[in-house]
């Protein structure tokens, strides 16, 4: 019976992998403990003490609100987690359209279009992304008029300082744009009804009870912004760079997977007496998405992760909160474990997702 | 099978590894046998400790404290592999004997000596927290409530500005934090953040590399004290011992007067505690660990306390900071520099 002996094999092996990282875990906290660091994850209900320049957390009772110093440890990471995860899906998002208008660009049939795109896959491609996210911050973001000098455009303030958007909030007339979305749903098989339903909504509405949305455009102060939504440059560096980058990989990915599927499937489309677009879309497209599906999911990957590099601009991304909290508590170990875990289901989060959509579209063998 | 073997092979060499414990030794019989120091320092802070670019070398007041731990054990001051550390790795870069001890502009509190696994040497500047702000921005600290400050991560200077920020009750103060002091002062001089906060010696020194440095003013008021040492990894005495009165040393050679010029002159003295300090008498050093002419070597290499001080924060220097009624003068002229006695 080979085969017992092989699993009998294989359990005393895994058990051995199993004890020898267990004693090392438990050397390196022998160790610690000597030196008077003992392992406990209690730090984190501590006070933090320290703040941030941006994210919200979770405060029981409270919901989610603005980080302050009185908060913990542990909601200090949960701050840095959220701005990790707003920078990763919005990053992700960006950069797959970004993706798709780069890979058109190369497969044009306008040599500019395809200069332009393969020029810009080269260099984006081939510089690294720690250098591209100084060059963001420093030398493009930074450089934008000082706050003094804002640009300003009815409400939206543009300076180094960040974009500072009105804040919207709902007036009373938001329950006349309410029913009038609703009637105008019930009417969306003839469209000018359902436009005309939407508007006398709005109208009433806002006779009755006032405009639906109200703006509220920061006021200008002479160190910063008093209200407003802002965006600060930490996150539009990080951003910008995250998605560039990762776009031009992306882009790269979609032109393979159209390029994969065989010549013979648009000359079956054409057989068919289908245009070209038409032919793109119905034919070639789904088949090239199936392709593209897998290697894309490296891409989401590597992106989520390189969020980390968000300390190089000063955004308190996870990585860079996990710095400090390191630094001020001194649970380097403790944190860093922490951290890892997260990051982990965070990706492990993205392939799942990516996953389930790549069994949507596989092909199913039939036999 | 062929994957069941390989990772029975490197539980193996897992285990070996684990086998042998480690030995227990002091870092000074390690350095020693070495042969050369491992110091872990700043690279971007002039004055304190800085990679210049023109030579390569590390240069300020915290790498002479290298160079005269070198110069105490194998008469070399140059006899040292410098590693630049960061605020936010160099208490683990200590802990995990990367370095064998730091000195980089580091402020000693309860907090560290007690939970970070390290141990601190005797003070070797003391420091204060200011600000800094571009001229006709602001005077004093009190018309800043509304300014967004950049400092250091994960320094005491980022708890004291979040404290004082806090104990006044700002509502609109923010802090905005990078990974070294370099890229604060970028970004401060681009005009992302009002003020710049960190010890006033290195706001002194990054004003100094400023392109234009009359157009920034630090101001008057001080926010926390920040007693700056060299620090070693915790529960290593006879390493620490050492290190403490190599920089004693510095501080009592500048109290009996010897500096690198007259040191010949102190060499052939016949007051005997000058004699037992240079070693020419007594077993000091070695009971320290040390060459029995470990002073005399410090001094030759790196001179007294003043004379280092003078060397980055004289009145020549471009960092100048006068030393005179403050804290960083001799304790006999009202400062707090004083070494416990060399018998």
């Amino acid at each position: 019976m080979p085969r017992a002996k092989d699993l009998l094999l294989q359990a005393v092996v895994l058990g051995l992998v199993a004890w020898g990282l267990l004693s090392l875990l438990a050397e390196a906290r022998s160790r610690m403990a000597a030196q008077g660091i003992p392992f406990s994850f209690a730090f984190l209900s501590q006070e933090a003490g320290f703040s941030l320049s941006e994210g919200l957390t979770y405060a029981p009772g409270e919901g989610l609100r603005p980080f302050f110093p009185s908060d913990t440890y542990l909601q200090a990471l949960l701050a840095g987690f959220l701005n990790t995860l707003k920078v990763a899906l919005l990053g992700i998002f960006l950069a797959t359209f970004l993706g798709l208008l780069v890979a058109a660009g190369r497969l044009s049939a306008n040599p500019l279009a395809r200069a332009l795109a393969a020029g810009y896959v080269e260099v984006i491609r081939n510089t690294p992304l720690l250098l591209q996210l100084f060059v963001w911050y420093f030398a493009v973001l930074l450089k934008l008029p000082s706050w003094e000098n804002a640009l300003s455009w009815g409400g939206v303030l543009l300076s180094q300082r960040g974009l500072v958007l009105p804040q919207v909030g709902l007036g009373g007339g938001v329950l006349g744009l309410a029913l009038g979305l609703f009637a105008g749903f019930f009417l969306r098989k003839r469209p000018l009804w359902a436009l005309g339903a939407l508007f006398l909504g709005v109208f009433l509405g806002w006779v009755l009870w006032g405009p639906p949305l109200v703006f509220a455009p920061p006021q200008k102060e002479a160190f910063g912004p008093r209200g407003g939504l802002l965006l600060s440059p930490e996150f539009a560096a990080l951003l910008f760079g995250l998605v560039v980058y990762t776009a031009a990989f992306i882009a790269e990915v979609f032109r393979g997977a159209i390029l994969a599927v065989p010549r013979g499937q648009w000359e079956a489309a054409y057989a068919l007496g289908l245009e070209g677009r038409d032919a793109f879309r119905l034919i070639v497209l789904p088949q090239a998405v199936r392709i593209a599906v897998p290697p894309l999911a490296n891409q989401y990957l590597n992106l989520a992760k390189n969020t980390s590099l968000g300390v190089a601009v000063g955004y308190p991304d996870l990585f860079s909160v996990y710095g400090t909290v390191a630094n001020q508590s001194g649970r380097s170990l403790e944190a860093i474990l922490l951290v890892m875990a997260v990051y982990l289901t965070l990706s492990l989060g993205i392939s799942a997702a990516v996953n389930t959509y790549n069994r949507r579209v596989a092909l199913r063998w039939r036999l | 099978m062929k994957l069941g073997k390989l990772t029975l092979g490197i539980a193996i060499g897992l285990l070996a590894a684990l086998g042998p414990a480690w030995a227990q030794q002091s870092r000074l019989d390690v350095v020693k046998n070495r042969g050369r120091l491992v110091c872990g320092v700043n690279a971007v802070l002039p004055g304190f400790g800085f990679l210049d670019q023109k030579t390569g070398k590390y240069t300020g007041f915290d790498v002479e404290f290298c160079r005269a731990v070198a110069a105490a054990l194998f008469g070399d001051p140059d006899k040292v592999d410098y590693v630049p550390l960061d605020a936010r790795v160099r208490f683990q870069a200590v802990q995990n004997g990367e370095v064998d001890v730091a000195f980089r502009n580091t402020t000693v509190t309860a907090n560290r000596d007690g939970a970070l696994g390290v141990d601190f040497l005797p003070v070797t500047f003391y420091d204060g927290q200011g600000v800094m702000v571009k001229k006709g921005r602001a005077n004093s600290l009190r018309e800043l409530q509304d300014a967004t400050f950049c400092t250091t991560q994960g320094t005491t200077n980022e708890k004291n500005i979040t404290d004082y920020i806090r104990a006044q009750r700002w509502r609109n103060a923010k802090v905005l934090t990078f990974e070294d002091g370099a890229k604060v002062m970028n970004a401060f001089l681009q005009g992302r953040c009002d003020a710049f906060t960190a010890d006033k010696s290195q706001l002194v020194g990054y004003r100094a590399t400023a392109p234009r440095p009359e157009e920034l003013v630090i101001l008057k008021e001080t926010i926390s004290k920040e007693p700056l040492a060299g620090f070693v990894r915790e529960n290593d005495s006879r390493w620490r011992d050492a290190l403490s009165w190599i920089v004693y040393a510095t501080i009592q050679a500048e109290e009996y007067g010897i500096t690198q010029k007259n040191l010949d002159q102190f060499l052939k003295s016949e007051v005997p505690e000058i004699r037992r300090f240079l070693g020419l008498e007594g077993t000091l050093g070695q009971d320290l660990g040390l060459p029995r002419d470990f002073v005399v070597r410090v001094i030759r290499a790196v001179g007294n306390y003043g004379e280092i001080y003078d060397r980055f924060f004289g009145a020549k220097s471009p960092f100048y900071i006068p030393r005179t009624g403050t804290l960083n003068a001799l304790q006999r002229f009202g400062g707090l520099m004083y070494s416990p006695p060399f018998r």
